[in-house]
């Protein structure tokens, strides 16, 4: 079958490779109709994150239609059309039946590597490095999905293919943020990043009840998608004055829930991305976290700040005193879709969600290559490159 | 001496202290020579009854291989999180030519884990890929990976 493939910084080939089987009573093969690249690809893509091998298979947002099932499946099955969450739940350790289902104990095969790094392992994930396992990714006709009971849920009739992969990461991972982040009515939040993640943020802190949600970027295509489909209001950081404009827009307080959506190659004005970029150049830095910092020195007094952006290593200028002498509440995680998705899934039904606007270029996998050199370079208003293999 | 400098001659002191251990636990741990603390606890949290975990006494089935070499005990987890299932290499046994002891325990215990809570073990091999050049890079990573279930804290 033909796979698109990581073969090394910056380099991506389609290549045939070998169908998937099942391995596992709880596997199920699922054909791939749908594979999305996300933020989180361009960091594995960029080498930024340790434990990638030449000849991996990339993407780990997706949907399909179940083709074969292992003997121990017994709620999902052949013929149903799913959309598969991109972090792998057991179901049944103790992080999966307390809802923190991209932690589970039980779907990484490697997990002497994550603790090395972290302290502890997280769960398995779809063709993001052997440190989440080292799973083949679904930009490929065919995926095997572990856990397929857990991990895969049926789409509504009536939802689109554009619609619905996104509820494999992109919208449970926002929803995520402002849920865990503490939203609720009357706040005031503020979403850096305007990808398909930050977006979806915003539109969960809608839902959620925040009076007012304002989305930072600079790209003026995403910075419209926010404005004129989620319904929130915009702020565009170039102007560089992020931190007092958002203190006007709150009242003097700053936003009761900062959300980070930006990640390890944040991009900014200030003057400490240029201390960043020099050093992760010269491997003293991993990553660059110039959108954290802002979300901590804008929150407000005692509100709290949600890192979804990924990051994979340490980081530098940490103003952890504006943490500890604001009394905020830093939280972060991989995303914990498998409590979110059949709601998100029915709140995509019912015209809640907008989600099918991420799909700006629709590819067949063949133009896997040049989608992700689109997305990468934010070419052609890219929000996500979407492939049907 | 001034009170001083004693201060500060004594926090010098236990700073480089401190870094010899650390220097020498990485030394051994690089070396790949046994764990410095071999027979120390390892422990996994199983979220079943300890009756699921040790039935009728037997050990589960991954540690069954080595039960020559270690001590087992189990007790209730805080908080109704199952069992704690605790494993060491028995201190004194013979070194015998069992290769990285630990390594195994270690495997073991998280294959136990697994089992008992899923009914499977979390494998990805084999799996489709692209071509994998044989790369210096590319051979640590999939040496680390490989000896990964044998690593880490545990
Ligand atoms: N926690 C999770 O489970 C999870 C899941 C999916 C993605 N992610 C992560 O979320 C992040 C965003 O993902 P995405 O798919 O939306 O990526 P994306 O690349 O499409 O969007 C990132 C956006 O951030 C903007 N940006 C860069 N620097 C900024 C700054 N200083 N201030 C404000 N905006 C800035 C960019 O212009 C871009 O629009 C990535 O780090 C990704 O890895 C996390
Ligand atoms: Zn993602
Ligand atoms: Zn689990």
């Amino acid at each position: 079958m033909k796979a698109l493939c990581w073969t090394g910084i910056n380099k991506l080939t389609i290549e045939n490779v070998d169908e998937p089987t099942i391995l596992n009573p709880s596997d199920a093969i699922v054909k791939v109709t749908m594979t999305a690249s996300c933020g989180s690809d361009l960091h594995l893509l960029g080498g930024y994150v340790p434990g990638m091998r030449a000849g991996d298979i990339l993407g780990h947002e997706f949907m399909g239609e179940i083709v074969a099932v292992g003997s121990g499946v017994s709620e999902r099955k052949v013929g149903d059309r799913v959309v598969v969450c991109s972090f792998m739940s057991c179901g049944q350790c103790w992080y999966c039946t307390n809802g923190l289902t991209s932690l589970c104990d039980n779907t990484n095969p490697h997990p002497g590597l994550g603790e090395g790094l972290f302290g502890a392992p997280t769960g398995g994930c779809f063709g993001y490095s052997q440190i989440t396992g080292g799973f083949a990714g679904s930009h490929a006709e065919y995926v095997r999905v572990p856990h397929i009971d857990t991990g895969a849920f049926l789409v509504p009739d009536g939802v689109t293919d554009e619609q619905a992969v996104f509820a494999s990461d992109a919208v449970p991972t926002g929803w995520m943020g402002a849920d865990l982040g503490g939203v609720k009515p009357g706040d005031v939040v503020a979403v850096w990043g305007a990808g398909g993640v930050g977006q979806m943020a915003a539109r969960a802190a809608m839902l959620l009840g925040a009076e007012k949600v304002i989305v930072i970027d600079r790209l003026p295509e995403r910075l419209e998608q926010v404005r004129s489909v989620i319904g929130a209001e915009t702020l565009d950081y170039s102007s560089g004055e992020v931190m007092a404009e958002l203190r006007e827009r709150t009242g003097g307080r700053g936003p009761d829930v900062a959300i980070e959506a930006v990640g390890m190659e944040a991009h900014s004005e200030r003057p400490d991305y240029v201390y960043d970029k020099v050093k992760t150049m010269l491997k003293l830095e991993t990553d660059r976290p110039t959108a954290v910092r802002e979300a901590i020195l804008s929150a407000r007094k005692g509100g709290s700040v949600f890192v979804l952006g990924v990051f994979g290593g340490v980081v530098d200028k940490f103003p952890l005193g504006a943490v500890m002498n604001k009394g905020l509440t830093l939280r972060s995680a991989q995303q914990h879709g498998h409590r979110y998705i059949p709601m998100l899934l029915d709140r995509i039904a019912a015209g809640e969600i907008s989600t099918g606007h991420l799909a700006t270029h629709v590819m067949p996998l063949d133009q896997g290559p040049q989608g992700y050199e689109m997305f990468k370079t934010k070419a052609d208003g890219c929000v996500r490159a979407v492939f049907r293999p | 001496m001034s009170k001083r400098t004693a201060a500060a001659l004594i926090a010098a002191g236990t700073a480089a202290a401190s870094v010899a251990v650390v220097a020498r636990r990485r030394s051994t741990d690089a070396a790949g020579s046994p764990d410095s603390n071999e027979s120390r606890w390892r422990v996994v949290t199983i979220a079943r009854p300890e009756a699921e975990v040790i039935v009728d006494g037997a050990l589960p089935a991954p540690l069954i291989e080595l039960a020559d070499l270690i001590d087992v005990r189990t007790s209730a987890a805080p908080g109704d999180r199952g069992t704690e299932l605790a494993a060491r290499i028995r201190p004194n046994s013979a070194a015998g030519d069992h290769g990285d002891r630990v390594g195994q325990l270690r495997a073991a215990l998280r294959r136990s884990k697994q089992l008992l809570e899923t009914g499977e073990v979390a494998t990805n091999e084999p799996q489709p890929e692209g071509h994998r050049p044989a790369t210096p890079a590319g051979l640590l990573v999939d040496a680390l990976a490989r000896r990964s279930p044998e690593k880490g804290i545990l």
